[in-house]
């Protein structure tokens, strides 16, 4: 990999109440397609020691003929609210994308996205990519209340969209897997999951039950972003035992088979 | 003076290794090397030194291990690592394509007899140069830290793996103690053939929506340019009471944090956290460390080794 220059900023939109789109020229060329959904920029957001580490935002849209990227992410801590400073025309220094995104099956014909909270945004990229690969798609997404709401108009592009709320603000009250009945199930060959962990758990297990195959992309605090801090790992069951993989490399999305919650 | 077409000899030597410069990713910082390696060419490194290897394959602590901090972060990985067979059969073979690379193993147990075990095994390893004892790793209970806090304990440590290492010996110390400058001479009157200093500050975060403590096992190592000047104090105080060669560590992002090493008494450093913010801070730091070299007329990187407590510099 070559060293990796600034790259420039060309937007920075308000979508909602501490919710931003930020977009910036992609370091590689998308064109030549390394790229995949559910795959992770990893950006400072400052060059002050200040904020030292990288914050990890996933790929919300490819944008192929400009070559620019988009990540959509909500400004919930000193890192992430002074990101919201930078302005189209600034530089920022991003490195990836990164990681393991979302494979797109082949065999696959149906296919059940499901998304909670700041987990929504790379499912945007993934249907796009899912309906230019023929497939279709549908979509469950939660949110804790009505002013949450993200990206609902644009995945609607792709698919159905329903909407849970928890408290019964916008769409119907209840959580994700509510929405996950054995009737809409039996009409999916793959299941997609990013969101909270709780969220992800509860999706494997009741997916389990319907007997659907799926992948999650996990969320865990990380460092460096290319798997040599060892700090994201979660736990996965590989070749019959209990091991601790790198979020960041090795995912963050991975077969749910493998995935164990504590 | 100022000429930028000046040759500047970054070369140290440190034991027995030759270093083309003085630069090295620390432990933990750099994985085995596979990662970084699609980053760059490894070679352009003084040395590198490994994650730290027990005997046995360790899952390490509970998530979150890491958060940020001001200037620094927190970490509490507890060891995560194959162990040292695997180590040694799937993760060093791989830095031997870098030809005068030299590698550096961290080796961490609980016991003393699991020191003396690792050690044993890396002893006929053709891959290794040279062995650093993690005496002071802040995240494994029962672990490490109480050889690197007490001078006795430190001195046993080291005499039980002299009597088994067949590489240099370099002992990594905490910067948690009360004397660092005791720590350090009990390990050179027990025969460490080098001293890297500093491992990182027990230091703790509270999620404040949570009420406890961030890191999933509470308290954390704390590391990054917060902790520099403790560091640069550290090799300061320790160059000046062992005759063996220090290695500085603490915080370095930048060349100019190379040179206030070296002038501090570091023979060589080591750059941790620094790789973690940007994978190519390795090479940018070398590059920084020569080109200061250039713009201050210092034609040997050595003549500045130790500068600060020489009477008459500058």
């Amino acid at each position: 990999m070559a060293p990796m220059p600034d790259v420039e900023v060309f937007a920075h939109e308000t979508l909602g109440k501490d919710l931003y789109a930020l977009t910036f020229a992609s370091p590689i060329d998308l064109r030549a397609g390394r790229y995949q959904p559910g795959q992770f920029l990893h950006i400072r957001v400052s060059q002050s020691f200040d904020f030292l580490l990288r914050r990890p935002l996933s790929l919300c849209n490819a944008d192929v003929d400009h070559n620019r990227l988009t990540v959509v992410y909500r400004a919930q801590g000193a890192g992430t609210r002074r990101l919201t400073a930078c302005k189209p025309g600034d530089w920022i220094d991003v490195l990836g994308p990164l990681g393991q995104g979302f494979p797109i099956r082949a065999q696959d014909h149906r296919t059940l996205l499901i998304g909670g909270g700041v987990g929504v945004p790379p499912l945007l990229e993934l249907a796009k990519q899912l309906r230019a690969s023929g497939k279709s798609v549908q979509t469950i997404v939660g949110f804790q209340t009505a002013g949450q709401l993200m990206l609902v108009e644009e995945l609607a592009m792709y698919g159905e969209v329903t909407v849970m709320t928890d408290d019964g603000s916008a769409g119907t009250r209840g959580l994700v897997t509510t929405a996950l009945t054995a009737e809409l199930c039996s009409l999916a060959d793959r299941y997609y999951a990013c969101g909270p962990s709780a969220m992800l758990k509860a999706v494997q297990q009741t997916m389990r039950v319907r007997g659907v195959p799926g992948y999650l992309s996990l969320e865990e605090r990380m460092g460096c972003g290319i798997g040599i801090c060892v700090g994201c790992v979660h736990a996965v069951y590989r070749d019959g035992q209990l091991t601790n993989a790198k979020t960041c490399r090795e995912g963050p999305v991975f077969d749910e088979q493998e995935v164990v919650f504590a | 003076m100022n000429d930028p077409r000046m040759d500047v000899d970054l070369a140290v030597n440190l034991l027995s290794l030759h270093l083309k410069n003085p630069v090295m990713p620390a432990s933990g910082c750099f994985s085995f090397g596979k990662e970084i390696a699609s980053f760059y060419d490894l070679g352009v490194l003084g040395a590198v030194v490994v994650k730290a290897t027990t005997l046995d394959e360790r899952l390490g602590n509970p998530t979150p291990r890491v958060a940020e901090t001001a200037a620094g972060m927190l970490n509490s990985i507890g060891l995560q690592n194959p162990g040292v067979k695997r180590v040694m059969q799937e993760e060093l073979p791989n830095l031997r394509q870098y030809q005068s690379l030299p590698v550096i193993v961290n080796v961490a147990g609980t016991a003393i007899d699991d020191y003396v075990d690792v050690t044993r095994e890396l002893s006929s390893s053709p891959d290794v140069s040279a062995i650093e004892l993690n005496i002071s790793c802040p995240n494994v209970k029962c672990g490490g830290i109480q050889f690197g806090s007490d001078p006795q304990m430190a001195a046993s440590m080291v005499r039980a793996i002299k009597t088994v290492a067949t590489h240099p010996v370099i002992v990594k110390l905490s910067p948690n103690v009360t004397d660092i400058v005791e720590m350090a001479v009990a390990c050179e009157e027990a025969g460490a053939d080098g001293l890297s200093l500093i491992n990182t500050v027990i230091g703790m975060a509270i999620d404040l929506e949570r009420r406890r403590p961030l890191l999933g096992s509470g308290a954390g190592g704390l590391s990054g340019p917060a902790i520099k000047p403790i560091a640069i104090r550290m090799v300061y105080e320790v160059f000046r009471h062992v005759s063996i060669p220090v290695i500085g560590i603490g915080g370095i992002m930048t060349g100019a944090d190379v040179i206030e090493f070296l002038m501090a008494g570091a023979t060589a450093v080591q750059v941790g956290t620094a790789n973690f913010v940007d994978p190519l801070a390795c090479p940018r730091i070398i590059d920084e460390t020569r080109e200061w070299c250039v713009q201050h007329g210092v034609r040997s990187i050595r003549e500045i080794i130790g500068a600060a407590s020489r009477p008459n510099e500058r």
